[in-house]
């Protein structure tokens, strides 16, 4: 026995010790000198080098040299939670407006220098002094984009499109999907109800989440880039989501389809900054700055759908994608989009609560509790049997012992 | 009875690899919809050598396994002795401890330990407290105590006598500790091991509290692949992990029924 | 003896690592999560919750009792068969616990969902999607395989302990098959079975990622309520309540199982091969 396990041990051990060699070798060849600056951007939100278009971040690290430990989340709300939260050295990050905006006034990012990112010079005049950074000192905007209804039309009645009243549309019940964060979730139920999409009433927050309270039963679930495999598998038939990520979806599945509802919906814009806890800030300078290079920008955002913010980039594009009316509506369609502004801390923590709240109700509570009160019951019942039992035989047991 | 407990294993087998056989197919699909087989290739696996950031994970992960179980089953072990020597009351006070991480969901582990390092990191005015260092000791915490539970039923089995034969025959106390003790526990030592280190490999909930950006393993990302359209290779790197594990499980096995079959043998001859 | 004395590091580890810990939680569940003052606020907030802990523990408690019945014919089988294969066997039982859990839970997505491979055999022979996945009765799905394993080696390792004598003995004093197995070998299995159910209940009543791939809107756990404060909505304070909750609820739960048990150390069944 003891000789079987010590040559298992010897064994195991040469194949573990085996294993990280060879995937060391594999592995891209890292030299120690090098920096490498940690990019945390949202999932599915840079040009990888997949479909031969340009892999953003290998072309960095070949112009610059400095290596890229790429990362990424998918809300908002999950990235301002790892920052809070500390413990995570990232350089650079890419929030949506009303997060840049937040993630200011909370001191969690720091100024860019730039004189390190002289291609800002590139960006439009309409996306410089925005309102989430009123001076242009904290951001560079990344892309931006729109919110509108995806849906198959395969499956979906053209008479029923139109408005955001076909994510509440009972005829597609579980087959509809819904933003998983609570800022466009609730836009969309501020849209419908015809409230600003920034209301910080506690009234019409608390009508919003009533309204998508009503809406639970129809949902399927709530994703955020789940959506790409569920709606082109066309396991869901409907989804909210951004108008970039639809371009993309649409390449997959021709029967995709997108509008936007009457009445508002989101624009937005998603931008990049440093935190103020990065550990290489002229590095993640330099990052940003090959990012709006207008070569690297028009490429990157010709593969992932999104508008670009610099008009030179438009060169670099396809032709297709610059004249696509959904990747660059017209004046008409984007007067109707409204940003989002930073909200107070209070309305932000109220929102989560109502959020989860949305989340979590459900309607077989009781019945959950009777059928595990029932279960534990058996289980106790058993189990108090054979106890009981047992003791009553070592007594008898007992007794005899003593006759 | 017997029969019917028979069909019913082989059903429960097929109900626990039917899963894993769905896997290994899609590895083969030429799509990437799990759901519909497009077709029969290979490409799945080329596009895996050629990716660089899933197999240095893996790298991540084995390293810190087999670190996590090497350094707590040192630990255990000393602890193990350290407790089984104790009177009554300390000993009953260290099992508890023992089983705090035992009976603790994993998210409450995850969640405490990630807790601490934020706090010690604000301590220490440290900007990336989370990454390597986070997840061994979280490791070594969630291992150690699997690795005491199983050496200590190994000392309560053996012979104390042993012990004492060995420091009559002349043995210091530590050299009776290492030629007696150590080697009668060997087996409840290495099945600690063993255990320790499939833990901390396939570990995903505490991890998923304390990894940093600079030190991520491969379960953590395999969650955050999840979140995104699922990129087959992922499947590749499953089958592939699937075949060496098996055929290590495999060799264990035949090794062991060839130990065991000698040692019938030479029990056979010692009776003729 | 001084050899007491190679606890301490041990000790000192897990005083650190685990009760210190444990104490910051309890801090975080009685402060407010912006101003840091004293508050009961948090864990009042239960009364909110209560209908999901419920439901936690009510789909953890059925996939325990159906681990368990599932579970008993194959460790009893497993225990019963030739050395050789006994090994193989409990190998073929231990490995799915090394892979990625992850990973097998989506495969089961696959075969499950609308569009999956269950529904498009059915869709073959003519009958429509059923709603397979979504639903409490995915999740249970998800639990009873994702942690069988864990139910089935501490079974078979106390079967297999049971002196096969006294069930002869039992038989020979005139026990039917029935009877042997009502009154020697299952009450001889009750520590297996205590800690059987304590590994699968545990893991499974805090599990966020089963529900969240399995489950649909409607079967939101208290493990995803507890990742999304931590992971999502920053509220650190709230979900270390709600940690500190289920904690004492598993505790409550595995003492009282515990107390069926003669053996007191939970989990060796597990260790000990």
């Amino acid at each position: 026995m003891m000789k079987t396990i010590k040559r298992t041990a010897v064994l195991l051990l040469t194949a573990l010790l085996l294993v990280p060699c060879l995937s060391g070798m594999l592995a891209a060849p890292v030299q120690a000198a090098e920096v490498t600056i940690n990019v945390y951007n949202w999932g599915q939100y840079i040009s990888d080098g997949s479909d031969d278009c340009i892999d953003v971040n290998a072309a960095f690290t070949e112009a610059t040299g400095i290596q890229v430990n790429y990362m990424t989340y998918d809300t908002n709300e999950s990235l301002y939670t790892k920052l809070k939260t500390g413990g995570s050295p990232y350089d650079v990050i890419i929030p949506s407006d009303y997060m840049a905006a937040r993630l200011i006034a909370e001191g969690l990012v720091q100024k860019i220098d730039f004189s390190n990112v002289p291609n800002a010079a590139y960006i439009d005049e309409a996306y410089k002094n925005p309102a989430y950074d009123p001076t242009s000192e904290y951001t560079v905007p990344y892309t931006w984009g729109t919110v509108g209804v995806i849906y198959n039309q395969k499956y979906v009645d053209e008479a029923d499109i139109g408005g955001w009243d076909l994510l509440w549309n009972s005829k597609y019940a579980g087959k509809i999907l819904m933003f998983d964060n609570n800022r466009d979730a609730f836009a969309i139920a501020e849209a419908s109800l015809g409230y600003s999409l920034n209301t910080t009433d506690e009234a019409e927050l608390r009508a919003c989440a009533d309204l998508l309270a009503n809406q639970k039963p129809v949902v399927q679930q709530y994703v955020m880039d789940q959506i790409y495999d569920k709606m082109i598998g066309e396991e869901a038939w409907i989804a909210p989501y951004y108008a970039g990520d639809f371009l993309m979806m649409q390449e997959e599945n021709e029967d995709l389809q997108f509008y936007f509802p009457e009445g508002t919906f989101n624009f937005f814009v998603d931008c990049c900054m440093v935190p103020a806890c990065a550990d290489h800030k002229a590095e993640a300078e330099a990052y940003i700055n090959f990012l709006l290079d207008p070569e690297v920008c028009g490429e990157n955002l010709d593969y992932l759908g999104y508008s670009a913010p610099e008009t030179a980039a438009k060169e670099y594009m396809d032709p297709e994608m610059v004249e696509n009316p959904i990747a660059y509506p017209d004046e008409e369609t984007l007067s109707r989009g409204e940003a989002f502004i930073y909200l107070p801390a209070e309305t932000n923590q109220y929102m989560d609560a109502l959020w989860l709240e949305v989340k979590t109700g459900g309607d077989d509570t009781v019945r959950m509790l009777i059928i595990f009160l029932a279960v534990v019951a058996v289980i106790l019942a058993v189990l108090l049997g054979y106890s009981l039992r047992k003791k009553r035989r070592k007594a008898r047991r007992g007794t005899y012992a003593r006759s | 009875m017997k029969r019917f407990s028979k069909i019913f294993t082989v059903i429960v087998f097929v109900f626990l690899y039917l899963p894993m056989l769905v896997l290994a197919a899609a590895s083969f699909n030429k799509g990437s919809d799990v759901g519909a087989f497009t077709g029969f290739t290979f490409q799945q696996y080329g596009a895996l050598f050629k990716d660089h950031t899933l197999l240095p994970l893996l790298r991540n992960s084995i390293i810190t396994a087999v670190l996590a179980a090497v350094i707590s089953t040192i630990l255990g072990t000393m602890a193990a002795v350290g407790i089984f020597n104790m009177n009554k009351r300390p000993k009953a006070i260290a099992m508890a401890i023992t089983n705090v991480p035992m009976t603790n969901p994993d998210i409450v582990t995850g969640v405490s330990l990630a807790l601490l390092f934020a706090f010690a990191g604000t301590l220490m005015r440290k900007n990336g407290v989370m990454g390597f260092w986070t997840l061994l000791i979280a490791h070594i915490t969630f291992d150690m105590p699997y690795v005491i539970l199983s050496v200590m039923p190994k000392l309560t089995q053996m012979d104390p006598d042993l012990q004492e034969a060995a420091l009559d025959l002349g043995c210091t106390p530590i050299q009776a500790f290492f030629r007696v003790v150590i080697h009668e526990i060997m087996p409840g030592i290495l099945s600690g091991a063993l255990m320790a280190f499939t833990m901390s490999l396939d570990d995903f909930v505490i991890s998923y509290f304390v990894y940093g950006p600079n030190f991520v393993t491969l379960p953590v990302e395999i969650y955050n692949y999840t979140k995104k359209p699922l990129q087959p290779k992922i499947y590749a790197l499953f089958t592939l992990l699937f075949l060496v594990i098996l055929a290590l499980m495999v060799i264990m096995n035949l090794l062991q029924n060839r130990d065991n079959l000698r040692r019938q043998a030479g029990r056979g001859r010692g009776r003729a | 003896m001084k050899n007491r004395f190679l606890a301490g590091p041990y000790l000192l580890w897990m005083a650190v690592f685990t009760l210190i810990p444990l104490g910051i939680v309890v801090y975080y569940a009685f402060t407010d999560s912006i101003t840091g003052a004293f508050t009961l606020e948090n864990l009042a907030k239960i009364g909110i919750y209560l209908p999901i802990f419920f439901r936690s523990m009510g789909l953890a408690a059925i996939a325990c009792v159906i681990c368990l019945i599932i579970g008993y014919p194959v460790a009893w089988c497993i225990a019963k068969a030739s050395p050789s294969r006994r090994r193989l066997l409990s190998m073929l039982v231990m490995l799915p616990m090394c892979m990625s859990f992850l990973l097998r839970t989506l495969a089961w997505v696959a075969l499950l969902e609308d569009t999956g491979i269950v529904n498009q055999a059915l869709g073959a022979i003519g009958l429509g999607p059923l709603p397979l996945v979504r639903n409490n009765g995915a999740v249970i799905l998800g639990m009873v395989y994702n942690y069988l394993p864990y139910m089935i080696t501490p079974l078979y390792t106390v079967i297999m302990k049971i002196d096969p004598k006294l069930e002869e003995a039992a038989q020979d004093l005139g026990c039917s098959g029935g009877q042997v197995f009502r009154r020697v070998t299952l009450p001889l299995s009750i520590p297996g079975i205590v800690s059987g159910i304590t590994m699968v209940f545990v893991p499974a009543v805090s599990t966020f990622y089963i529900s969240q791939k399995l489950g649909g809107t409607g079967t939101v756990l208290i493990g995803d309520v507890i990742e999304s404060q931590f992971k999502t909505a920053y509220n650190p304070n709230l979900g270390a309540a709600l940690s500190l909750i289920l904690m004492l609820m598993v505790l409550i739960c595995v003492g009282i199982m515990n107390h069926f048990s003669s053996d007191e150390d939970l989990g060796e069944e597990l260790v000990v091969q």
